[in-house]
């Protein structure tokens, strides 16, 4: 996550709390996110590759955080200091979508300051996933990220949370796929299950279709558990 | 500060992209502001009012208990279009004066049936209603000449009754045409932007400059309908308009309310019913053009 530079300047509260890659929104085009009444990126000549497949609201940015699924797998609570006092929220409850305010990626208002992150003893001892794909071989945003922490009682997943970034505009705790591999055996066949159930009512735009097999596949292998031991699991197109 | 915010676009052309919010307030404070002088003026200034002629007992006699004002389906729609129009302002306003949620498929959910509501009441009001009823007329604007004169202390003779519905209900109603046209024909092509079941999107359906416009008009409709909606509520709950307001929930005024503020010759009513008739007696009446304009 980030460059060496970057993690020694920035803090885990800038990371989640980062404004969207959007190079309309970041050009300074007047764009619904900027207030105004467009989005350049979701017409059909738009340059879209990067962006949402899934949760779009007239603006299709997406969030660009690395750490923000790991915080919302581990149930972490953000801490913010408001001119009325601390307030604490679930780190899924610190994003928003342009459904519920197009022009922040978070609930942060003006004069709100994100003092602390903490994660919970929850899920101490559990396994972690973090899996992330982005353009270049060297630091990078991300083109999509999933984070899971999951405990299991022999073979069968037991509890899990799980959390996508990349793929809308806030990061996505994806509870559907939760409550259908509980219980199930961590396999192929559980992670195929998960992968087909997380992009239900994914709608791509011009040049971005490739995030669905992306998605479907990231969850596939954050459940199997790829590179931990646990079975392998091959990439579908 | 500026009635509109601009936006440079893309090919460096200044172009307006929708009306500044601060003037959501301006229609709210405009709105109370109208209460406060309108219920002022009539609590301690107001003349009691003054009607030329006098109705005489063989027709008020002739004159059903209940008098059929507005037809179950008038109703309706009105109460319909009533609902769509409260969704339409809160969906549009709330969110801009920081109460947050998605509000956009709400948004246009609820254009669409005010659409389809006011292409129905269209219909239904050129062929199946007294369509002239709620324009105004020659006498209409004889006695706004009388009326104003009178409240400027000349002597000029008293208005006549009224029709079916007073100048200011018809003027209201020429007001509501164009706020609501305004706001629901820019309404219906904004909707090729935000993904609905509709059109597919096409954001360069009008150059940058027109879709600004565009905008600007939708918003300008959307904060006079502010004005507009809270002025008609505040006539809806004053005491001396409540048997219109009950007229429009239970289709009916009272005999007495009718011969009071309305003129027989002007909005016909007089049937052979007995004076015992009721709302229900409405359908035959429609049928004979003595009910309904809107």
């Amino acid at each position: 996550m980030a460059s060496p530079q970057i993690r020694n300047q920035g803090t885990i509260g800038g990371n989640v709390s980062q404004d969207t890659r959007c190079w309309y929104y970041r050009s300074g085009w007047p764009c619904y996110r900027a207030g105004g009444n467009i989005c350049y990126a979701d017409t059909p000549e738009g340059r879209n590759r990067e962006h949402a497949i899934l949760h779009a609201d007239r603006c299709v940015a997406v969030n660009p955080s690395d750490s923000a699924p790991a915080l919302i797998a581990l149930d972490a609570k953000f801490v913010i200091r408001t001119r009325k006092g601390e307030r604490v929220v679930d780190a899924e409850d610190y994003f928003i979508g342009p459904d519920i305010d197009i022009t922040r990626l978070h609930i942060l208002q003006p004069g709100d300051l994100l003092t602390a992150i903490r994660i919970p003893s929850t899920w101490a001892g559990a396994q972690f996933y973090f899996e992330k794909i982005r353009d270049r071989n060297v630091w990078d945003f991300p083109l999509m990220n999933v984070a899971s922490a999951m405990a299991t009682s022999g073979d069968r997943i037991e509890r899990i949370r799980i959390a996508v970034n990349g793929a809308a505009a806030r990061p996505l705790r994806l509870k559907v796929v939760e409550d259908a591999v509980r219980g199930k055996p961590r396999n192929a066949a559980t992670g195929e299950i998960a992968g087909k159930l997380a992009v239900q009512g994914a709608v791509p735009l011009q040049f971005n279709a490739y995030k669905i097999p992306l998605m479907r596949n990231l969850v596939k292998r954050a459940i199997i558990g790829i590179g931990t031991g646990a079975e392998e699991a091959t990439w579908d197109s | 500060m500026g009635f509109l915010e601009w936006a440079t676009s893309p090919w460096g052309r200044l172009v307006p992209i929708h009306i500044a919010w601060f003037l959501i307030w301006v229609a709210v404070i405009s709105g109370f502001l109208f209460f406060v002088v309108h219920a002022t003026y009539l609590r301690y200034f107001a003349k009691p009012r003054e009607f030329a002629g006098v109705i005489s007992p063989a027709v008020a006699v002739r004159i059903p208990e209940h008098v059929p004002r507005h037809s179950l389906t008038a109703r309706l729609f009105h109460w319909i279009m009533a609902a769509s129009m409260f969704t339409l302002l809160f969906t549009a306003f709330l969110p801009k004066v920081g109460v947050q949620f998605p509000w956009v498929t709400y948004h246009w959910i609820a254009g669409v049936v005010l659409t389809a509501s006011i292409l129905f009441h269209i219909i239904h009001a050129s062929f199946f209603m007294d369509f002239w009823a709620i324009w105004p007329d020659r006498i209409d604007l004889r006695d706004a000449w009388r009326r104003m004169g009178r409240f400027a202390g000349k002597r000029e003779p008293p208005p006549d009754k009224f029709a079916k519905y007073p100048l200011e209900n018809k003027l209201y109603h020429g007001a509501i045409i164009a706020a609501g046209l305004s706001a629901i024909v820019t309404g219906v092509f904004m909707m090729s932007r935000v993904r609905t079941v509709f059109f597919p999107r096409n954001p360069y359906l009008f150059s940058d400059m027109t879709w600004g416009m565009m905008y600007v008009l939708h918003g300008l409709a959307g904060v006079g309908l502010i004005a507009l909606i809270m002025v008609h509520v505040y006539f809806g709950l004053r005491p001396e308009k409540r048997p219109i307001t009950k007229s429009m929930i239970f289709g009916w005024m009272s005999r007495d309310f009718y011969l009071k503020e309305h003129d027989p010759k002007r909005w016909v009513v007089e049937t052979s019913l007995s004076p015992s008739s009721s709302a229900s007696d409405s359908k035959g009446l429609e049928g004979r053009g003595l009910t309904d304009a809107v």
